[in-house]
């Protein structure tokens, strides 16, 4: 019989930019090791995780991150009391940082997590990616922050050339191939994200992703890349498949070797004509598509909760080549009850 | 005679799909298509692939190498092969 644990997340925000934590909850459902009850932290009413029943079984609604990290611990304490919570994963980048200064408090209460350090979730900003490159001997396209349009333009004439990428500081990349769509860019991703801005070396090659998993000791325990095989209009991709390729694994575990992480991630990676690897990004959490570690056969949601709860789990090396994720649209009918409910409550 | 090694990772169903497992590149091909690149796999090189054709199909020599030539190139191209 397996033993029963009650896990929280976020990220139940499955829309046209999904967030993970349907994709978390699924694989945890299907872990081979425990019984898991999953509760959703949801932050606004129109989450449609909060409404999907068969993957999560209840859902809060929690203070965004911007509130501070001691409003959140508070609701947080409330749900634990109720709910007796004994992991919890937060999904968006932006609450991971909370959720690192959190950490101890969180443990002092009995719930855990299993998250970066705080240096290494700094190391692996956008910003400072070439630093973390050349600290850990990895090929990065070069990269600079820019503070304002004026900014900008000087960084690309001294440092770069056309085209350029230009990156928000959370979310979003865009090829400027002139002067005027870098400024157009720049103040687009401004406005959505705040500054700085990052501008990056194009480096021309193909786009591959590696989930992987550290233990926070230097080890590997699960590496599947996947290339985007279907990218919407907003660059998110649909649908991809796993691939064969070692030089991907060796660069994750090379990556978690060197930097001890914890912790699930998300590596950006191109490969160009010479078949040289570039690190674009780290995304410092499970990315939507974790659940085709599952299909692929490596439960890597599942091997960190075993982690996360202090017990072993032997790093895998193993996973099946040529297994697709196709993501599609489904409209779910939601009583105005439960709407109703979670609107007024903060509970479903 | 000419030998042509097919990318390793390269694998091709019954019914022509012809997979690259290290790029994640998917293709179709006809029949003609996967008698070549069967023997391509087996080993065989572009003088017994052409003897093979020439007994399979009514096509003279010249034409037929020529298409097997454009073929190969196709498939360099698709990071299936190296010539």
């Amino acid at each position: 019989m397996k033993k029963s644990v009650t896990v929280a997340l976020s990220g139940l925000n499955v829309v046209d930019s999904p967030g993970p934590g349907i994709s978390v909850a699924r694989a945890l459902k299907e872990s081979p090791d425990f019984d898991v009850k999953i509760i959703g932290l949801a932050y606004e009413v129109m989450e449609p995780g909060i409404y999907m029943r068969n993957e999560i079984d209840k859902t809060y609604q929690v203070p965004f991150p911007s509130k501070g990290h001691e409003v959140l611990l508070e609701r947080i304490k409330e749900i634990h009391a109720k709910e007796s919570i004994d992991l919890i994963i937060p999904n968006f980048d932006a609450e991971l940082m909370p959720y690192i200064k959190m950490q101890k408090k969180l443990a002092d209460l009995g719930i855990a997590t299993f998250l970066p350090t705080e240096e290494q979730f700094d190391a692996r900003l956008k910003g400072n990616l070439q630093d973390f490159g050349q600290k850990y001997g990895i090929s990065v396209p070069k990269s600079v922050a820019a503070f304002g349009v004026e900014d900008m333009l000087r960084k690309i004439d001294n440092y770069t050339q056309y085209p350029v990428m230009v990156k928000g500081k959370f979310y979003e990349a865009y090829i400027a191939h002139s002067r005027e769509q870098a400024v157009y860019y720049y103040n687009k991703l401004a406005a959505k994200w705040g500054t700085p801005i990052i501008l990056q070396q194009y480096v021309k090659g193909r786009e591959y992703n590696v989930c992987a998993l550290g233990d926070g000791k230097g080890t590997l325990i699960g590496a599947v890349p996947m290339r985007k095989t279907y990218i919407t209009d907003t660059g998110k991709g649909w649908a991809g498949i796993t691939i064969k390729d070692d030089d991907l694994v060796e660069m994750a575990r090379h990556m978690i070797e060197q930097t001890q992480w914890r912790g699930g991630l998300e590596l950006e990676l191109i490969k160009d004509e010479r078949e040289n690897v570039y690190l674009i990004e780290i995304n410092p959490r499970f990315p939507a598509w974790v659940y085709l570690t599952v299909g692929a056969g490596q439960n890597q949601p599942a091997d960190m909760l075993k982690l996360a709860l202090g017990y072993e789990t032997e790093p895998r090396t193993h996973f099946e080549v040529g297994k697709m994720f196709i993501r599609y649209s489904y409209d779910m009918i939601v009583d105005l009850q439960d709407f109703a409910q979670f609107s007024s409550t903060g509970e479903l | 005679m000419k030998s042509v090694k097919l990318n390793e990772n390269v694998a091709v169903s019954e019914n022509g799909f012809v997979f690259n497992a290290q790029k994640g590149d998917s293709f179709s091909t006809n029949d003609t298509g996967k008698i070549i690149i069967g023997m391509l796999q087996k080993g065989h090189d572009t003088d017994e692939i052409l003897a093979e054709l020439l007994q399979q199909f009514n096509i003279d020599g010249p034409t037929l190498e020529k298409d097997l030539y454009d073929f190969l190139k196709t498939l360099e191209q698709l990071n299936l092969l190296s010539l």
